[in-house]
């Protein structure tokens, strides 16, 4: 039982998405279908994010840049043998001549990602939130910058083609659940309930002993790694990249995302993902026109993204936490047991103060 | 030597007008604890509120057709209502928030901001043509200037003057460096907090009104991210040189301008693109020995 109750906020997430999942292959068409995979990267990326931000409180815009390094680094070890030396002659050569096989390749991408997640963040921790904040821009701004220029290898603003296409629905079904058990057992055990003890009382928390630096380095590396997933995931479903993908409208969807579920909890984030997807695939269809018995009716293109910002809006305005408000789905509990939000971040704080 | 001078006069031109910036974002800063990012899409919208809402390239002029002053005075009414707009609506119900949901909510604003301007005026860039007559070279002691250069340090100047009298001097000044030190202690002495909050913020629209003027008399062009690198720049302008300080952000508004016209002046020239990872490389430098920035303010530091 008491196994279940552990599971349970994961497992509440994971079985209904998955059931969703194998319902929309067998029944649904086509088109529905690409938005349930695009959907499912989207909670990689979300819950990648989530792993940071939420535990941490400090807002980053800098965790695209994780993605596009995974997505870029991918790309090089795979895609396009034939063109590789002459549209990106600046490569090493054991890159530019070698096809890696997809699953070596796909490790040492999101390798990167956690790697240069852990450089950065040996510097970004060291800042006040806020500072962090803004400096977080700063990384999305430098590899941009880089990327976009650095003709000879990334092919500038241009797009990379030809990268094997190999994610299907099953395959980033099996990434989302695996980011949503990373998550989950990073935040119930004590690195993560250290970092949630920062959150909520900065001052109490360093205080008891907790170093703030740590406890958010640790974070922002593992959500690297997930973000780095993310990355990988897109290229291969895609099959094409442009750096400018992973920039700040890719930035504020998933930030959208998270806030509109609520950052505060896992569930928010997943469903922060869902429900956007769909208001967005419902605004696309509506953009590109729907007939109503003879006439055409269509929303002037540009109409999603306001609504997306005005719902987010809302949300921050109305319901700060967001849908979920900052719970986990969890099993109802006897009246003998205090509820497990309470007894969270601030009384460890003290509790970590006395081991 | 020719080149020394036009050098300098270019990081001083542009120190200057991403101090004006700079200043914008720490006064908001300073009574709110809010980083604005709709501050990039003031500048835009200013910019575009030159040019009657179509979807041409070469749109016809709305403000623009106007005699100078009666455009500068347009534009800039049109920025600072903007701007008390956005604060009424978005940024006054959340007032009581903590700052990483401001600085969340102020993503959201400028977003929508941006994307109401592709709505209404295609998202292609299009070319508009006025002060001509200021893109002409100006011959000082036989070196040749760009009259825009000199206009913007003139109007920065003269700018950063009135506005450090209007702080020290007048009571409502006062007042708002009081809330930028401590706003609750200010309150508690019959500070009125909306209408400080209101000032800054009409402030910050009026410096970016003149911000969007300026950039269209030098580039000749609209786009819809015009306000966005100044506005980054002032970001790390404001972190550079310690969160809620104004010297500060000024001083970092003039550093960041500076390194970006030297970085673009004295790289190689096949590493003159990566100016701009350049700086940012800096800004985080910076921050690794001063992690409170170059002038620390009370307001940096978490009040227990």
């Amino acid at each position: 039982m008491r196994l279940v109750r552990f599971w349970f906020p994961a497992v509440a997430l994971v079985v209904p998405i998955a059931v969703l999942v194998l319902l929309s292959q067998s029944f649904a068409p086509l088109t529905v279908q690409r938005v349930v995979t695009e959907a499912l990267i989207r909670i990689v990326a979300v819950v990648g994010l989530y792993i940071f931000v939420g535990n941490s409180g400090i807002v980053s815009f800098g965790h695209v840049t994780f993605m596009a390094i995974a997505a870029y680094a991918a790309a090089w070890q795979t895609c396009c043998q034939m063109l590789k030396p002459i549209t990106m002659s600046g490569l090493p050569a054991f890159l530019r001549d070698n096809t890696f096989p997809l699953l070596p390749s796909a490790l040492t991408s999101i390798a990167a990602a956690g790697a240069l997640a852990f450089l950065s963040g040996l510097v970004l921790m060291r800042l006040s939130g806020l500072a962090a904040s803004i400096s977080s821009l700063a990384l999305l701004f430098i590899v941009n910058v880089v990327y976009s220029n650095w003709e000879s290898v990334t092919m500038g603003t241009a797009s990379v083609v030809g990268i094997p296409t190999y994610v299907t629905a099953p395959v980033a079904l099996v990434c989302a659940i695996l980011a949503i058990v990373v998550a989950y057992l990073y935040q119930v055990s004590s690195r993560g309930l250290t970092l949630r003890a920062t959150r909520d009382d900065e001052v109490a928390a360093a205080a008891s002993g907790i170093s703030l630096y740590w406890s958010r380095l640790f974070a922002f590396t593992l959500s690297g790694f997930v973000m780095g997933l993310a990355g990988v995931l897109h290229a291969h479903y895609l099959g094409t990249i442009s750096i400018n993908a992973y920039f700040l409208n890719l930035t504020f969807l998933t930030l959208a995302m998270l806030v509109v579920g609520g950052q505060r909890s896992l569930a928010g984030a997943v469903v922060g993902v869902v429900v956007l997807s769909a208001i967005i695939d419902i605004f696309r269809r509506l953009e590109a026109g729907v007939s109503v018995g003879t006439a055409q009716l269509a929303l002037p293109a540009g109409t999603q993204e306001l609504i997306l910002a005005a719902v987010m809006l809302v949300i921050l305005i109305f319901r700060k936490d967001g849908l979920m408000g900052g719970r986990e789905l969890e099993l109802p509990r006897g009246k003998a047991e205090p509820p497990a939000r309470v007894q969270s971040a601030k009384n460890l704080a003290g509790a970590a103060g006395k081991t | 030597m020719t080149n020394v001078v036009q050098v300098i006069v270019d990081a001083g031109a542009l120190g200057s007008l991403y101090a004006l910036v700079a200043l914008a974002i720490g006064l908001v800063f300073g009574v709110m604890r809010l980083i604005n990012f709709a501050q990039a899409d003031y500048a835009t919208i200013g910019a575009y509120s030159l040019v009657v809402p179509t979807a041409s390239i070469t749109p016809p002029l709305m403000f623009g057709a106007l005699p100078t002053a009666l455009m500068v005075g347009c534009v800039i009414g049109t920025v600072i209502l903007l701007a008390l707009l956005t604060e009424r609506v978005a940024f006054r119900p959340l007032r009581n928030s903590n700052p990483a949901t401001l600085l969340i909510s102020s993503f959201a604003v400028s977003y929508f901001l941006q994307n109401l301007v592709v709505l209404v005026h295609s998202g292609r860039p299009k070319s508009v043509g006025i002060g001509g007559s200021l893109t002409n070279a100006v011959e000082l002691w036989g070196i040749r200037i760009p009259g825009v250069q000199l206009l913007t340090m003139g109007v920065a100047a003269t700018l950063l003057v009135v506005l450090v009298l209007f702080l020290k001097k007048t009571p409502l000044g006062i007042q708002m460096r009081a809330a930028a030190e401590n706003f609750q202690m200010a309150r508690l002495l019959g500070v009125p907090a909306n209408r400080v909050i209101a000032v800054a913020f009409a402030i910050s629209g009026f410096l970016a009104g003149t911000v969007s003027l300026l950039l269209v008399i030098q580039t000749g062009t609209l786009d819809i991210k015009m306000g966005l690198m100044p506005v980054v720049y002032a970001f790390f302008a404001t972190v550079i040189g310690g969160m809620g300080s104004l010297p500060g952000a000024a001083l970092g508004g003039f550093i960041v301008g500076v390194v970006s016209v030297l970085l673009q002046t004295y790289l190689p020239t096949d590493l003159r693109p990566f100016r701009d990872a350049g700086v940012f490389a800096l800004v985080i430098l910076i921050l690794l020995f001063r992690p409170q920035g170059l002038i620390v303010t009370s307001a940096a530091r978490e009040r227990v």
